[in-house]
């Protein structure tokens, strides 16, 4: 058969890898800058741009979309065309795509700072960037699935799988997670409320660590490791094992994030069971890539590449072992909210991300400049840092997680608490400062890795285009005759796109539905009211100011909880709440009882300076809410979206009678703070966030 | 967005992580009995995609 000419293009690919490195460093440092913050409460510069809340959601998506997600698009943008023999589908797209999504990042990273957050974890951006991202998306989805159609290798390579069935997933999980109703270009309210914005966040955030941060990277793997070893993967019967219930199994798993919450009993369960059977498909594909180097173990003690790949393997395996452990209830109890979490992802970030990443890259950059490696011996060296930073990281972390755990549910014989929050905050702040260190001393190994790479293209030449001949894929295939409904999918792209659209739609469904019945599974409680204007003010700078990403909102039904912080939470408190606030992380303690704890003057104190009320908190100051003017410019739109949303605010409200309510209120703690001898004008933003901390979990205290 | 509650009435809500469980098992069963008996030949070519470019 005649062979057809056509040449692979390596500018798009080293354009997706040089961003990836870029945005590493940016993510990381913006991470470390985070983690001395925790620490040193001084570092947040009593600026609202640069305080904990609003830093935090910056890293996190930073990391994830911006570097995780240009090596997502590296290892497509190179494995494709040569998995495929084809060219990409379109340059065009392609560059249209490159742009796009740093465009999307820059914005990403202007907006978090500026406090513009829908507060919903790795999915805080408002809606007109949800909608660029949406565009975006399906032009990546275009330019690759338009690739697997002008192939001509007849069968899909297993790697192209994992690709394409994130893609459908993540698509999914996008857009449902972000329907909102906009009340103006930078705010809007979610269609969800309280337990079903909690459940459809967390159905979202897991499976974003899913189907962004490990199947994508299970594609990247399924390429990189053979090329790197130079053998093929040890067993594509269990890569096929390893795709499909993989994809099936992790779909499901998303309740166990909300373990001893409000979420009804059966759904909890659902999430255990899921996560559990987990184990199997991760450590099948583990055992995959590492069984991929057997017989070349004397290779990975020479090469770097292959070192940080054996490392990044055995960090999955780890955290996927360790993952399901913490969906079991009785473990959840104790992790969840501690520092332990924090580790847990931390070994998947640094690890398994991280380390395939830096492999990647110490493998392509020579590869693509026809060349080898400038230094093997600073890569070495990097590994080695890498590895200490990412000990330095995690240990401590599993420490202060296990400490603070102990330290909150510990009571003297008495049957008190023995501990004060506060206690448990001190004793963790010498874990924080080397958990800082270890950050820094991983990012200092990326550093290294960009200087070996500087230095590996100015001794090699790139090759922009590779030189390729294949024959044409002839259109008349007959399949064998004993062949098999598997590599019928195999060659049809479409159906396997579709399959794998339903199996995770299925999973997908079951987790929605109940969100949709979530009616019948909240038992009403009718002394829960409607926010006020001032408070739903006050709401929204708590949202805009990122608190949730150290208070959560959700006391579990335990002893120590209850005794620490009240009656613990019922599903129909949150009905109003839009989104939730339940949070994941309690480096400061819960506020789902706040109101009536503290008076207005001490809530007045403690936001303008945390230790003059609370001696060694870690709480950032929030001096500028005593400056501004508390904006109610869009208070009438507010009130009108609440109500499209079935809130009980009478007619016409928003018109007039919400402003006049809340000025009413907000004179009534202005006069408070008054007789307290705090002099403050009304109007100031603080007032709404007092308000507002007044108002939580008040509701069910009235109805005793 | 009153469609959330469509759903509401339908009873035997429990019977939905049942029903799934059951798919994936059949699903999982079927990809394993596949796998065991493909063809080591094809499986032996698929791997192999990577390294000849
Ligand atoms: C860096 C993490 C962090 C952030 C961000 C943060 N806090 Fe705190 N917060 C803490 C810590 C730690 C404490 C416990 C020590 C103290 O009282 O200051 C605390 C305590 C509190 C308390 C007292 C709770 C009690 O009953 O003792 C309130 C109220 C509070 N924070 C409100 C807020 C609000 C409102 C925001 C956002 C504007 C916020 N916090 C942001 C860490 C944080």
């Amino acid at each position: 058969m005649e062979l057809e000419k056509f040449s692979y293009d390596n500018r798009i690919s080293r354009a997706f890898a040089f961003a990836t490195i870029f945005w590493a460093v940016v993510g990381m440092l913006v991470g470390v800058i985070a983690a001395f913050q925790l620490a040193f409460p001084a570092l947040n510069l009593d600026i609202a741009e640069t305080t904990f809340g609003r830093i935090r959601p910056l890293h996190t998506n930073a990391v994830i979309f911006a570097f995780v997600g240009n090596g997502i698009f590296t290892a497509v943008y190179y494995s494709f065309p040569r998995v495929l023999k084809t060219r990409m589908y379109s340059d065009k797209l392609g560059w249209v795509h490159f742009w796009g999504w740093q465009f999307i990042i820059v914005l990403a990273a202007v907006t978090l700072l500026m406090g513009f957050t829908v507060s919903k974890e790795y999915a805080e951006l408002e809606w007109p960037l949800d909608i660029l991202i949406t565009i975006v998306w399906v032009i990546f989805g275009i330019n690759m699935f338009g690739t697997v159609l002008i192939r001509r290798e007849r069968h899909l390579y297993v790697g192209v799988w994992f690709f394409l069935a994130s893609w459908v997933t993540v698509a999914m999980l996008h857009i449902v997670n972000s329907l909102a109703i906009p009340v103006s270009f930078t705010k809007s309210y979610s269609a969800f409320a309280g337990v079903q914005d909690a459940l459809v966040q967390w159905w979202y955030g897991h499976n974003a660590v899913a189907f962004f941060l490990t199947t994508p990277y299970l594609g990247l793997m399924y390429y990189f490791v053979p090329k790197a070893a130079n053998r093929p993967i040890y067993s594509y019967r269990l890569s096929i094992v390893h795709f499909w219930s993989l994809i099936f199994l992790y779909i499901w798993a998303g309740p166990h994030h909300l373990l001893y919450t409000a979420l009804p009993e059966w759904a909890q369960s659902l999430g255990t069971v899921f996560s559990i059977m987990l184990i199997l498909p991760s450590w099948g594909g583990m055992l995959n890539g590492l069984f991929t180097l057997r017989g070349a173990w004397d290779k990975v003690r020479t090469e770097p590449v292959l070192k940080f790949f054996v490392v990044a393997l055995t960090c999955y395996g780890m955290a996927t072992l360790e993952g399901p452990l913490l969906s079991l209830k009785n473990v959840s109890s104790y992790s969840h909210y501690t520092d332990w979490i924090v580790a847990h992802v931390h070994v998947g970030a640094l690890g398994w991300n991280g380390f395939l990443t830096f492999g990647m890259m110490y493998w392509l950059i020579p590869k693509i400049y026809r060349t080898e490696l400038y230094s093997k011996k600073l890569a070495s060296t990097h590994f080695w840092i890498g590895t200490l930073g990412m000990i330095l990281y995690a240990i401590p972390m599993y420490w202060s997680g296990f400490k603070q755990s102990l330290m909150w549910k510990s009571f003297t014989p008495e049957g008190q608490l023995t501990y004060t929050f506060m206690d448990s905050v001190q004793s963790v702040i010498p874990f924080y400062i080397l958990r800082a260190i270890g950050g820094t001393i991983y990012l200092a190994g990326v550093i290294l890795m960009i200087y070996n790479l500087y230095k590996t293209t100015k001794i090699g030449s790139f090759e922009a285009e590779v030189e390729m001949q294949a024959p044409p894929l002839e259109k008349t295939y007959k399949a064998p005759a004993k062949a098999h409904w598997h590599s019928w999918i195999e060659r049809r792209p479409t159906q396997l796109l579709v399959a794998s659209f339903i199996v995770v739609a299925i999973g997908g469904a079951v987790e929605i539905i109940p969100t949709m019945l979530v009616k019948s599974n909240i038992p009403t409680i009718a002394s829960v009211k409607p926010y006020t204007p001032l408070e739903l003010q006050g709401r929204d700078i708590y949202i805009r100011e990122g608190c949730y990403t150290c208070h959560s909102q959700m006391i579990r039904p335990f002893r120590d909880e209850v005794a620490r912080y009240g009656e613990y939470s019922k599903a129909g408190e949150f009905v109003y709440d839009r989104p939730h606030q339940w949070g994941s992380k309690r480096t400061g303690p819960d506020l789902a009882r706040e109101g009536g704890k503290n008076p207005n003057s001490w809530h007045f104190n403690h936001m303008l300076d945390p230790r003059s009320t609370s001696p060694g908190s870690i709480m950032p100051a929030y001096p500028w809410l005593f400056e501004n003017d508390l904006n109610n410019k869009t208070l009438p739109d507010k009130i009108r979206v609440m109500q499209k949303f079935g809130v009980p605010y009478e007619k016409d409200y928003g018109k007039a009678k919400a402003q006049e309510d809340l000025d009413k209120q907000a004179q009534t703690i202005t006069d408070d703070l008054k007789a307290n001898k705090i002099n403050i004008s009304s109007k100031k933003e603080i007032i709404a966030v007092i308000a507002y901390l007044q108002r939580l979990g008040k509701d069910i205290k009235a109805e005793k | 967005m009153k469609f959330r509650n469509y759903l509401e009435t339908m009873t035997g809500i429990g019977i939905y992580p049942l029903i799934s469980l059951l798919i994936f098992f059949i699903f999982f069963v079927g990809c394993l009995i596949y796998v065991f008996k493909a063809d080591n030949n094809k499986m032996e070519e698929m791997k192999n995609i990577p390294l000849d470019e």
